[in-house]
């Protein structure tokens, strides 16, 4: 193919030696291989990922159709300055505003221990969590069995239950854009169905200020009302 | 004494440099370059796998002071926008203009400037963007308008939002209230990949 053969085989006297014009392609192979596998690498690892978010509209919702939320099921999130998160579990009476020690403070830290977030959301939510991992090991069992559609269907129908987990995210002016994809991550990690990203009110910017004086603010300082 | 034959132990590679060059030229051919970026964003990490949508994507990047830079796919929907836009706010930009404003991937200047800007050099157009950005303010909102007028032509474009990992809440969240108030309630926040955690 690549060889341009010249000439007969035995070299007699008197004749010119013909040469075998043989070009090895080897190297060139080599390269090419090696410019697949960039160009493989390069077009599928660049992709960035996206994170599908929903928020809720600004309009007015009647109160009767707003969403209801389970109190003893509810945390709720306040992520504030240098990486820390602040938060409190179910609904807060008036009361609470004179009690610094409702809120606690914690990281973003990925440990499953009971220290970070991820620990605090996970113990809240084991029962959907085990769940979703006994989904998964199904579905690596079945294999193509079961399909794409079914797998969201049941995570959904799992996520959505009544008895799991609501998260209620409040990021304040002082957290950047990184704590709420963390936030948001760990919502996913944790199979968090129920999360809402929601604005922060004066009662929260109350007890973290209260929490970060240890009382001494909620002491001075009248609790806003009506929250 | 028989004698063996010597065989050539020569393989010939040719074939498999032809099939290699032509794997070549298929990946080569589909790879999409991403379209150059007027800032440096750096995204968050997230264990998300879903990939950026390939096609009919408006990508709202923003930056760590806030400015707000759009980027429209499909260049048809790009120039329909721009003469809709232009329209509204009485600019006029030229036929060579136009060249240039589908040339150049990312929309960041304001309306009464674009002429202006896209008479630049094509090396002197990122730092000048970097300037300004699209207005975003509540008294001329031109980032909401683009968005309005590129929804206007197709309706099924979806939105990803890029902001770099250490801007501040608020001035994403100016850019979220943005998207919410003109009802586009769902969008995709771009992130890097990071490696899922075991036994989730």
């Amino acid at each position: 193919m690549a060889n341009i053969d010249t000439g007969g085989g035995e070299v007699q006297k008197g004749k010119p030696r013909k040469e075998n014009l043989r070009v090895d392609f080897t190297p060139m192979v080599d390269m090419n291989m090696l410019l697949i596998t960039f160009f493989m690498l390069v077009s599928t690892l660049s992709k960035p990922q996206v994170m599908d978010i929903a928020m809720p509209t600004d309009q007015k919702i009647e109160d009767d159709q707003a969403p209801k939320v389970k109190e003893s099921k509810a945390v709720t999130l306040l992520l504030g300055e240098d990486d820390k998160v602040y938060y409190y579990l179910g609904k807060l009476d008036e009361s609470a505003y004179s009690d610094y020690g409702v809120l606690k403070e914690t990281t973003y830290s990925s440990s499953t221990s009971n220290e970070g977030l991820r620990g605090i959301i996970l113990e809240r939510n084991a029962e959907a969590v085990n769940r979703m991992r006994d989904l998964k090991l199904e579905r690596a069992e079945k294999g193509n069995r079961m399909t794409e559609e079914e797998f969201n269907e049941r995570s959904k129908e799992i996520k959505g239950d009544v008895n799991a987990l609501t998260v209620i995210i409040k990021p304040m002016e002082t957290s950047n854009y990184k704590n709420l994809v963390d936030a948001l991550d760990e919502m996913q990690i944790c199979s968090v169905g129920k999360y809402a990203i929601v604005d922060v009110t004066e009662g929260d910017e109350f007890l973290v200020q209260n929490y970060k004086t240890k009382g001494a603010f909620g002491a001075s300082n009248l609790a806003p009302q009506g929250q | 004494m028989a004698k063996i034959k010597k065989h050539s132990v020569f393989v010939d590679m040719t074939a498999m440099s032809d099939v290699t060059v032509l794997l070549l030229t298929f990946f080569m051919l589909t790879s999409t370059f991403l379209p150059q970026e007027p800032v440096r964003v750096t995204a968050p990490a997230s264990v998300m796998e879903i990939k950026v949508p390939e096609y009919n994507v408006m990508n709202i990047l923003v930056d760590l002071d806030g400015k707000v830079f759009l980027n429209i796919d499909r260049p048809e929907v790009r120039l329909e926008a721009l003469e809709k836009m232009s329209a509204e706010y009485g600019v006029i930009v030229n036929e060579r203009q136009k060249k240039v404003f589908l040339e150049q991937p990312f929309i960041g200047v304001p309306m009464n400037r674009l002429p202006a800007f896209l008479d630049l050099p094509f090396g002197e157009q990122d730092a000048a963007m970097r300037e300004y950005g699209i207005p975003a303010d509540s008294l001329d909102n031109q980032f909401t308008n683009w968005i309005q007028k590129a929804r206007e032509i197709d309706g099924e474009m979806k939105i990803t939002l890029k902001a770099d990992q250490s801007t501040p809440y608020p001035l994403v969240e100016k850019v979220m209230k943005d998207l919410v108030r003109i009802k586009a309630n769902r969008y995709s926040l771009v992130t890097v990949l990071r490696g899922a955690p075991e036994g989730f």
